[in-house]
């Protein structure tokens, strides 16, 4: 196809997808004086429009048509639970949700906000460090990132002031500051906003947490608390708990979006071009295969272009990044039979499950209001912070009453407590009550990678372009669900301590597989992971391609394993971290930055 | 930059669109759904969701009226689902493969329950009495009857799906007429402003329910 596409003018940087990755790279790079092409597959979108009060406040339109998600009619990926099963196309929305259009996941995102943990970022030197080598279950492919805390810090930092995050510290600069996450490392400044106030449910969350022992905070959230300049310049108006948050454009402009946080200001840069409807069918390369010249593209009309490049920076989100590195030929592939090869390697997800609680008929527990990123958690059971030694798993789960704002569509679908009926008058008459006086409660876990979970193409199915579709192998791993069951257990302590008339505890069990009907989260991690090895990762330390070196891929791609935190926080300082990087070493002297 | 601007420019928006007609009720003729099929789901609503002492069913609230409107738009049309082949049967944890779009389910699990009625009791769904009708929905929700290759579970999730989003949905798709779905909840529609209302810990909500497009409960 490439030989029939028109060849465009070359210009310094093409960057394939418009979500927070691919806005923060372009903002960089047009600072760094280099001119951009942004290339997105999905519809121009803006605030104003997508997010116009109160046609926009439409539960069906956003939650159950997925007005603002991927287009699966043109691409999808198929699942399998392991490699001796056929994969079948995810036809439906259901597990997870992918983006489309200018501002990607990010313009519908829900806002929770945080930093990775430093324990997370070298996995496998903490556990071996802790508990030995021996302690790791065979078969898992546990990695270090290959960068620390103290590295990313400033660009955790940087992303917060971008977003205008809200959230209360513990620590800054080694010093106790506040009522934050006690166990959340040191940071060089505090939020740029203060926490949001607490829903009821949170409310009531965090006293019994305490109660129990725990040591309950506010989730870090990109939903203003107040009124906010950022540092491009951008205003957000303060969020006003909604209820209309995950799946919608906030139309207060109050959740951190690309579309309201970074897009504006790019939109009016002579060096920032846009081309919505634009999908990227693969990066080319030169005839030697070691350095990319461009991107392919097919636009809206059909017609396919080349468009060369010096430097071409993958921000399609996760798996799609992962693909147009297979269709690419861009590292080596994956083999999951001898653990060789990288690109779909350790493929991961986030290992969650609700529980719900109801309390006293008298109670209304308003789980209309909230705000995507809102609410109270703690984290005694996540990372590193409680000793794994005598409880044989790895990785850790947060806990928390994230209440974004249930909805009636949403209410009536979970229904009323187990052992209701999921219609008739039984039904109505337990959906009422849980909906009126219910909260619900998330293990927010971890999910470990596995040699045998991976990412490749697909034998049998193809995209709308006549490309192979991506295939996932997944399935849960004891270790997780062990993991997953020990920390649900002490919701059960937390709920109790609420005064809880009933609680419904929803444990991952044991030879169950993943079901792709079930919304999970759309957290997928992995695939073409960041390391210093370049035999088990697929990217260097600055998410450079090893292979080559005018690639650079950011994404929660580049996670080695799963962690218990939401990924948006990590994948926008990876960002800012790999822009940095470019801007001071790899725009002067282009070449590997790492090896 | 265009934050505040944009607040501010939503009010003027909200009252003009508080003056829009409320949406046409009763007396509908349905323009995908035959008669036999309209007769179906009529009786189907009644007993997915019954008019009780909890509030109204779903033939108060049109949700028939919703599920043929819904018909006419591109997610009836599977336009949203990817519907290329092969198209291979596997376990039910992968998710739904058979080559149908909603409307194509809808008409082959209608006429299938119907046909069913017909076999063991002599007589179409909608004649039956409600109990005997339950029992048929169970058994279809259960999985244990088949309309060609399509499991009756798979026709009753899509229909289930679509009767509570009719109920529950914004009155401006053509159900949950009066908002009598969001009252029977106590979910406040589009309201979406808790400013001065997120930490009044424990106090009734005490505005009513409200659409897009202005019509109150
Ligand atoms: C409902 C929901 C709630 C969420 N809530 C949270 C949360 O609270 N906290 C959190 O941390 N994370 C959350 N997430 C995840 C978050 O949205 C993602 O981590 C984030 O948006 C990823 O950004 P990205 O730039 O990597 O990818 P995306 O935002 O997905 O952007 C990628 C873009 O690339 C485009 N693209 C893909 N392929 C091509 C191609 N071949 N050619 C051209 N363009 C292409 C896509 O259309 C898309 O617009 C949520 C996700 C969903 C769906
Ligand atoms: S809850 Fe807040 S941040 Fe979310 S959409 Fe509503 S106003 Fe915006």
């Amino acid at each position: 196809m490439s030989a029939d596409a028109r060849r465009l003018r070359p210009v310094d940087v093409v960057i394939v997808g418009g979500g927070w990755a691919g806005s923060i790279m372009a903002k960089e790079m047009t600072e760094a004086g280099r001119s951009v092409v942004m290339l997105e597959r999905g519809a121009d979108r803006s605030t104003a429009a997508d997010g116009a009060y109160p046609a926009s406040l439409d539960e069906l339109e956003a939650n159950f048509r997925y007005r603002l998600f991927q287009d699966l009619s043109k691409n999808t990926v198929t699942i399998r639970n392991n490699s001796q099963q056929t994969a079948l196309p995810y036809r439906r929305m259901s597990a997870f949700l992918p983006g489309e259009g200018v501002g990607g996941a990010g313009l519908h995102w829900s806002g929770v906000h945080f930093r990775m943990p430093p324990d997370d970022l070298r996995l496998r030197s903490r556990v071996i460090e802790k508990y030995g080598r021996r302690f790791i279950p065979e078969g898992m492919n546990l990695q270090d990132y290959g960068v620390t805390y103290e590295e990313l810090e400033p660009f955790f930092d940087k992303a917060e002031k971008v977003f205008g995050t809200s959230g209360e510290a513990y620590m800054v600069d080694g010093k106790v500051v506040g009522n934050g996450n006690v166990f959340s490392p040191s940071r060089s400044d505090t939020f740029p906003l203060p926490a949001l106030k607490d829903v009821y449910t949170a409310h009531l969350f965090r006293k019994a947490a305490a109660e129990v022992g725990f040591h309950p905070y506010s989730l870090p959230a990109a939903n203003a608390s107040r009124q906010y300049v950022n540092p491009y310049g951008v205003q957000m108006g303060p969020c006003n708990f909604c209820g209309y948050c995950s799946g919608y454009a906030c139309y207060m402009y109050s959740k951190a979006s690309p579309n309201v946080n970074i897009l504006p200001v790019l939109r009016r840069h002579p060096l920032f071009e846009l081309r919505p409807r634009c999908h990227v069918l693969r990066v080319e390369k030169d005839a030697d295969g070691r350095r990319a010249t461009g991107v392919t593209y097919i636009d809206a009309q059909g017609q396919v272009f080349t468009q060369p490049a010096e430097l071409v920076i993958l921000t399609a989100f996760q798996f799609h990044n992962v693909r147009l590195m297979l269709l690419s030929g861009i590292g080596r592939p994956y083999d999951p039979v001898h653990n060789e090869g990288v690109v779909g390697r350790n493929f991961v997800y986030q290992n969650v499950t609700t529980s719900t609680v109801w309390l006293d008929p008298k109670v209304e527990t308003n789980q209309y209001i909230g705000a995507g990123g809102g609410g109270v958690a703690f984290d005694d059971f996540n990372s590193e912070n409680f000793d794994h030694g005598p409880l044989g798993f790895v990785g850790g789960s947060p806990v928390w009453v994230n209440q974004a704002g249930v909805r009636a569509i949403a209410a009536a679908n979970a229904g009323g407590p187990p052992g209701t009926p999921r219609w008739g008058s039984a039904w109505k008459a337990g959906m009422i009550d849980t909906y009126r006086h219910s909260l619900r409660i998330d293990a927010h876990g971890a999910n470990m990678a596995y040699r045998d979970v991976y990412l490749d193409l697909d034998p049998t199915w193809k995209d709308a372009y006549g490309q192979p579709l991506l295939r996932m192998t997944f399935d849960w791993k004891d270790n997780d669900i062990r993991m997953n069951r020990y920390v649900v257990d002490r919701i059960g302590d937390v709920a109790k301590a609420m005064g809880a008339r009933r609680t419904h505890l929803v444990r991952r069990e044991f030879g169950v597989p993943f079901d792709t009907r079930q919304y999970q989260t759309t957290h997928l991690g992995g695939g073409a992971v960041m390391g210093e090895d370049p035999q088990t990762s697929a990217l260097n330390r600055y998410l450079q391609s090893w292979d080559v070196h005018n690639v650079f891929v950011i994404g929660a791609n580049a996670f080695p394993q799963g962690t218990g935190y939401n990924p948006t926080g990590m994948v926008a300082a990876l960002a800012y971290w790999a822009a940095h990087h470019i801007r001071t070493t790899y725009l002067a002297q282009p070449g590997p930055l790492a090896g | 930059m265009q934050g505040v601007a944009g607040v501010a420019a939503c009010s003027t928006f909200l009252s003009s669109r508080m003056r829009a007609a409320t949406p046409p009720a009763k007396a509908y003729t349905p323009r995908f759904f035959d008669g036999a099929e309209w007769d179906f789901l009529l009786a189907a609503c009644d007993r997915l969701i019954p008019a009780d002492e909890n509030g109204p069913g779903a033939l108060a609230l049109d949700v028939p009226r919703f599920l043929d409107m819904q018909m006419d738009t591109p997610y009836a049309h599977g336009a949203q689902w990817f519907m290329d082949g092969p198209f291979v049967q596997g376990p039910d944890n992968l998710g739904y493969q058979l080559p149908y779009d909603p409307r194509t389910l809808y008409r082959r699990g209608i006429a299938g329950m119907n046909a069913h009625a017909a076999t063991r009791h002599g007589r179409p769904f909608a004649s039956l009495a409600p109990s005997v009708q339950d029992e048929l929905l169970q058994a279809a929700e259960k999985g244990t009857l088949a309309f060609g290759d399509i499991p009756s579970r798979v026709f009753f999730d899509q229909l289930l799906a679509n009767v509570m989003e009719g109920a529950f949905s914004d009155p401006v798709h053509g159900g949950n007429t009066r908002l009598g779905g969001w009252v029977m909840l106590g979910f406040p529609g589009a309201r979406a402003d808790f400013m001065d209302w997120v930490d009044r810990y424990g106090a009734h909500y005490p505005l009513g329910s409200i659409s897009i497009s202005g019509e109150t409960a």
